[in-house]
Formats: structure tokens, C-alpha cells, sequence
């Protein structure tokens, strides 16, 4: 009985010291990571829409004016579950919501090799110029349509969840702004 | 001093031990990367080593894997959040890598052989010189890959463009090949050197 009690407070104050330590880091930390991630985010959208202006801020929805003050389309934040962990990608999207000018995957997990094979151009071209309606999907073989996009070899499961994310960000996006 | 020396050649965690594969095959893609893995397990292998040693009186004998496994896994998840908070590039091109240093068997395997049966003198070299003989391992197959596969070294093009690189050494194969000719490489030398 002894011997629990030395090896259950043991672990336990083991276990407490060195989550107090990790919440103490990263209350130091958290402040300059979410700055990080702002700025990638303005730089992705600078690199999709290199054309956008001036970028307005309603929650996680950026409005692309041009110039002139002219609605260019909109980038959005996007988050769900890949294979291993959260995605969260930011999109540009026409003004009419009907075509996407690209995407840039901002924060990932998947395998190194495969699944994070998202990242790459290879797979993220496929997201310019694509149809969202009726929907966007996910094939094994060759894209044949507007609308869909080619898996990739071995990571079908990354993939699909990268064109679910989207598709229902982009739905709930249409209820947002009325369109 | 032997102990900072050994880990440096005679005891090389990669090149003689042959521990940590997983990070010496998969982060070394380009001479950074490596580097950057290698000084992220020194910090760790550094600080789990101090802690266990001062701890190696008082942790009880059947959950001290389990102890040591917190500590490592501590000092592991400071280094992530220091590196995305300060090194944002770094930290995404090692992504899933950095959390992986808590199962590198060169940490644990340090902490378990020598950190808990040594002075903490002795543990704190021991682990410098482990770590730093992990860093220098990477960094030279980060930097042979990085050469051969991308005609850079740190980014720096030292190849000339008509160079036709090889593709094979950035991908997973290259890991395997370059890993194999330095091990042979360092076996003939010892062999040598004790004739």
C-alpha cells in the first residue's frame, strides 16, 4: 500500500510541475504565435490575390476590394479534421462565390510523404480556377470536370477531407453573406 | 571530458549507435533542417538529462520510464512552442518531427543508461556530447542531400545550374543511401585506425 502511495503522488507531482511549466511557456508564447499566423494568413492572401488592394475584416471572412474600392472576391479561413489532425486552409473565392482562385494550406499534421503532399503545388493548383458548384470533388482518376480535383496517390483520405472542409466552409459562407 | 568526446566519435549516436532513425532519415532533407533538429535535441537531451540526474534518488524505480517520459515530453513541447513562436519557417518544415523528438530513443536511451546512474557533471556532458554528435550527423547528411539534390548548401547555390541534380537524394531513398555510405565511410576509418 506504501508503495502505491510513494508511486501515484510521485507521478502525479511529476505530472503537475510540468504542466504548470508548459501553460506558463506558452502563456508567454501565445501572444507572438497568433501574430504568426496572422501574418501567414496576409501573406497567403497576398499570394493568391495579388490584385486585392485593400483587405477588410469581418470575423474570419476577408473582403478583396480592388482599387477603386470594386468587390474582387473574398479569402476564408477554413478548418476541419484530416487523417491525423486539423487542417485549416485559406481559400480565395470569386465574388459570386462560384469559383475558387486558390488555396493555401495554413496548418497540417498529415503523414510527411503522403498526406502532407497537400501542401504542395502539385495538389493545390487544382484549386484555381475550380467550379464549386454543385460542388467540388474528389476523384482517384483523372479530373474530367470543372469541379473536381485528382486525389493523391495514397493519401485519398487527406485529400477528401481538404474538398469536405471546403465545401461545407463555402456552404455556411453563402448563408453568411446571403448569397 | 571523455564524455563529451565519445558521443562526439567513438559512441556517435547515428553513425555507431544507429539510434534515432526515424528524424536522422526524415527531417534531413536540407543541411537547416537538419541543423535545426539536431540543436532541438540537444536542448532537450541537455535539460530531460539534468532533470533526471537531480531526480535519480527520489523517482521510484517501477514508474521511472514513465517519469522520464513526462520530463522528455515537457522540454519537447517547449521547444515546439519556442520554435513556432520564434521560428515559424523552421517549425513547418519540421512539422509533425518536432513532437517525434519524444520517442527518439537516443533522448530516452540517455536518460535511462547514463543521466539516472551518474553525477550530474558527467550527465550534462554526456549529454552535450550526444547531442552534439546527433547535430553534426544531421547536419552532414542534411548537407550532403541538400548538395546533391538541390545544388544548395543553406540555401546558398554552390552547383553549377547545369548540374543535373539528383532528384533520388531529397526523397526518402536518398535519406537511406547517403546513411549507408557514411556508415561504411566511418567503419573503414575506425578499421584503419586501429591497425
Amino acid at each position: 500500500m506504501k508503495e502505491v502511495i510513494k508511486i501515484t503522488t510521485s507521478l502525479t507531482l511529476v505530472c503537475l510541475i510540468c504542466a504548470l511549466a508548459l501553460a506558463l511557456v506558452y502563456g508567454v508564447a501565445k501572444v507572438k504565435i497568433e501574430l504568426n499566423e496572422k501574418k501567414m494568413i496576409q501573406d497567403a492572401i497576398i499570394r493568391l490575390a495579388p490584385g486585392a488592394q485593400r483587405i477588410e475584416r469581418l470575423n474570419e471572412i476577408y473582403k478583396l476590394l480592388a482599387d477603386n474600392g470594386k468587390l474582387e472576391g473574398y479569402a476564408f479561413l477554413a478548418q476541419g479534421q484530416g487523417y491525423q489532425g486539423k487542417i485549416k486552409i485559406l481559400s480565395v473565392i470569386d465574388s459570386n462565390l462560384k469559383k475558387l482562385v486558390g488555396i493555401e494550406i495554413i496548418e497540417s499534421v498529415e503523414t510527411p510523404g503522403l498526406g502532407a503532399k497537400i501542401q504542395e503545388d502539385e495538389f493545390r493548383n487544382q484549386f484555381k480556377e475550380l467550379n464549386t458548384l454543385p460542388a467540388i470533388e474528389c476523384v482517384k482518376e483523372e479530373a474530367k470536370k470543372d469541379y473536381q480535383i485528382k486525389a493523391i496517390t495514397g493519401a485519398t483520405v487527406s485529400s477528401r477531407a481538404v474538398v469536405s472542409i471546403l465545401n461545407k466552409r463555402i456552404e455556411k459562407l453563402k448563408e453568411e453573406l446571403g448569397k | 571530458m571523455r564524455e563529451i568526446v565519445k558521443g562526439l566519435w567513438d559512441e556517435h549516436p547515428i553513425f555507431r549507435q544507429l539510434l534515432g532513425m526515424c528524424p536522422t532519415l526524415a527531417v534531413t532533407t536540407s543541411a537547416i533542417n537538419g541543423l535545426s533538429m539536431g540543436l532541438a535535441v540537444v536542448f532537450v537531451l541537455f535539460f530531460s538529462s539534468l532533470v533526471v540526474s537531480v531526480m535519480k534518488k527520489i523517482v521510484p524505480h517501477q514508474v521511472r520510464i514513465a517519469i522520464y517520459t513526462v520530463i522528455i515530453a515537457t522540454f519537447v513541447t517547449i521547444v515546439d512552442i519556442f520554435l513556432k513562436a520564434n521560428f515559424p519557417q523552421i517549425s513547418r518544415a519540421l512539422g509533425p518531427y518536432v513532437p517525434l523528438i519524444i520517442v527518439n530513443c537516443i533522448i530516452l536511451g540517455r536518460c535511462e543508461a547514463f543521466a539516472s546512474k551518474h553525477s550530474i557533471g558527467k550527465s550534462l556532458r554526456d549529454a552535450l556530447g550526444m547531442g552534439i554528435g546527433f547535430s553534426w550527423g544531421l547536419f552532414l547528411l542534411g548537407a550532403i542531400r541538400e548538395i546533391f539534390g538541390a545544388r544548395t548548401l543553406l540555401g546558398i547555390q554552390i552547383l553549377p545550374q547545369n548540374y543535373d541534380r539528383l532528384i533520388v537524394m531529397i526523397l526518402p531513398a536518398g535519406a537511406f543511401l547517403v546513411l549507408g555510405f557514411l556508415v561504411a565511410i566511418m567503419n573503414q576509418i575506425e578499421a584503419k585506425a586501429k591497425k
